[in-house]
């Protein structure tokens, strides 16, 4: 069996003082998968993100990234962070921001060179907003910004793409083509996306996880049972109309893409 | 005398001159940096614990320069390893120094045999008592700036915007925070000459909050803060020469004016464009 893009074994995690957060997380993403983690707000998700990040470590069990420890591999990785935290009045550019992605591997010093301005284009172009690369990102709408934040990622030229939360800020129309477009960067690269908003994600998707503190289910189609379990209420009180069938067609465009 | 007339003829006001415009080029790129990074306060702290260096310094006949130099780079040392995160919040630990700098620095001069010496040349500063020898030492701290900045501009332009992105990319984001913590301790020291502690954190942040106002990126800003630096020390100093006030406070005063008129002009035309 090939290397997985991301492992978990029997992986706990707590922050100090405080409750697990992550119980006994087993979980392999095979590259080229299309991951959707979902679950409540605090069930763990983001905290998953960052064990794969290296940027917390835990406290049982082992995380690996292309079959090496998270700090050693994240070169591989691209991160798309929440951007509700952004700060509005910093003087850069959407080109700028896309240009930090090109940081690692080594290149930590210097200004940023003409090859640096390229590839940081070519990225906003993928992304369809070349035109706003000169543009203040503090000026751009929060669907222009998600878009421009994974250019920055992509920039990082990722074999695995972690995104956190991508359909918070982007406004309802454009939601469909984002997801579009994450489906043609995942032919070439792995994807793991966390989300509380299962309405989001159907239809783009290959597997999704269920996670409420742990591994509730994980598999290309999500049993009804699992999901009024990790949300430890009815479905029905989850007014994403009829989820079962949502996640159903999920299964269908799945095997459209496999 | 005319400000020109007293410049050809006093050596004294020639190095002013000098120390302002070689000041203003550390102070407006370090000043940008603190300004996006939101370390007011920070700096503000690190200012006021050099008075604790300048006493120990009294105390011990050392060069007051040297103590203020310790106490900058320690104190600035201190709160960086108190925050242990970029940008995390330190407040207490920057109070705790700030106080704390402030009575060590009083406890020290009393101690002190003799005279007590002009605390105020460096609370509110003495540019016009630059020696020329000290000029080098400006020359000297532009140059570290410039190489610091340039040399890691990639790495602190990264860090300033989005310090956890910058960890997954394998940065030591917390080196280079203590690395241009130091940078400003060694600023600030610099700019004591000029406008003394109690007001270096004015001239710090105020041209480069002008300049975020009308530019759109940081090394434009950082180009802007630096003339606007320049320019409003030599306007501060020439109403300091001709109507015989504090050049320190002279300085800081023409820099206020100008922000607020800025921000004036500025709300002004965002309400036309609105309107229209």
């Amino acid at each position: 069996m090939s290397i997985p893009a991301a492992s978990f074994e029997g992986v706990w995690f707590g922050y100090p003082g405080g409750v697990p957060a992550l119980t006994d997380i087993t979980l392999q993403v095979p590259e080229g998968d299309f991951l959707a983690v979902i679950g409540p707000n605090g069930g763990g998700k983001t905290t998953l993100l960052k064990l794969l990040l290296g940027l917390v470590r835990p406290s049982r069990g082992r995380v690996e990234v292309f079959g090496r420890p998270p700090g050693e591999s994240g070169h591989s990785i691209g991160y798309v962070p929440q951007i509700t935290t952004f700060r509005t009045d910093f003087p850069v550019s959407a080109l700028d921001v896309v240009m930090m992605g090109t940081l690692g591997r080594g290149r930590h010093l210097w200004p940023h060179g003409a090859a640096d301005r390229a590839a940081a284009h070519a990225k906003l172009e993928r992304m369809g907003i070349a035109d706003l690369a000169a543009l203040p990102v503090g000026k751009l709408s929060g669907g222009q910004r998600q878009r421009v934040f994974v250019a920055r990622a992509l920039a990082s030229e990722p074999r695995l793409l972690l995104l956190d939360e991508p359909a918070a800020s982007v406004d309802p129309g454009t939601q469909e083509s984002f997801f579009d477009l994450l489906r043609e960067i995942n032919s070439a690269c792995t994807i793991v996306l966390v989300t509380h908003d299962v309405g989001s994600i159907s239809g783009v998707v290959r597997t999704i996880a269920c996670l409420n503190g742990r591994l509730v289910s994980h598999g290309d189609e999500l049993p009804a049972e699992a999901f009024g379990e990790a949300y430890s209420c009815g479905i029905d009180l989850l007014s994403h109309g009829a989820p079962h069938r949502v996640l159903g067609r999920h299964a269908e465009d799945g095997d459209g893409h496999a | 005398m005319g400000m020109l007339e007293a410049l050809a003829q006093y050596g004294f006001l020639q190095n002013a001159l000098a120390a302002i415009l070689l000041g203003s080029i550390a102070c407006g790129i370090v000043g940008t940096l603190v300004v996006v990074n939101r370390l007011s306060s920070l700096a503000g702290g690190v200012a006021h614990a050099c008075f604790g260096g300048l006493g120990l310094a009294f105390l011990v006949g050392a060069p007051p320069t040297a103590g203020a130099l310790l106490f900058g780079l320690a104190s600035s040392l201190g709160i960086g390893a108190a925050s242990s995160r970029w940008r995390e919040s330190a407040d207490s630990a920057i109070a705790a120094i700030w106080a704390g700098g402030m009575a060590m620095g009083l406890v020290f001069i009393q101690l002190a045999p003799g005279y007590a010496p002009d605390l105020m040349s460096y609370l509110f500063g003495s540019i016009l008592a630059v020696p020329r020898g000290d000029l080098v030492l400006f020359a000297a701290v532009d140059a570290l700036v410039l190489v610091f900045v340039v040399v890691t501009y990639r790495s602190l332009v990264a860090v300033s915007f989005d310090p956890e992105f910058a960890r997954t990319r394998g940065l030591k984001t917390d080196m280079v925070f203590l690395a241009f913590l130091c940078l400003v301790g060694i600023t600030i020291v610099l700019l004591m000459r000029a406008v003394g502690l109690l007001l270096v954190i004015a001239l710090l942040t105020i041209p480069p909050s002008t300049a975020r106002l009308f530019v759109r990126r940081l090394p434009a800003m950082m180009l802007l803060s630096c003339a606007l630096t320049a320019a409003e020390g030599v306007a501060g100093l020439a109403a300091a020469w001709s109507l015989d006030i504090p050049a320190g406070a002279s300085i800081i005063l023409v820099a206020g004016v100008v922000y607020l008129l800025s921000a004036g002009l500025r709300a002004l035309a965002t309400a036309r464009a609105r309107i229209r």
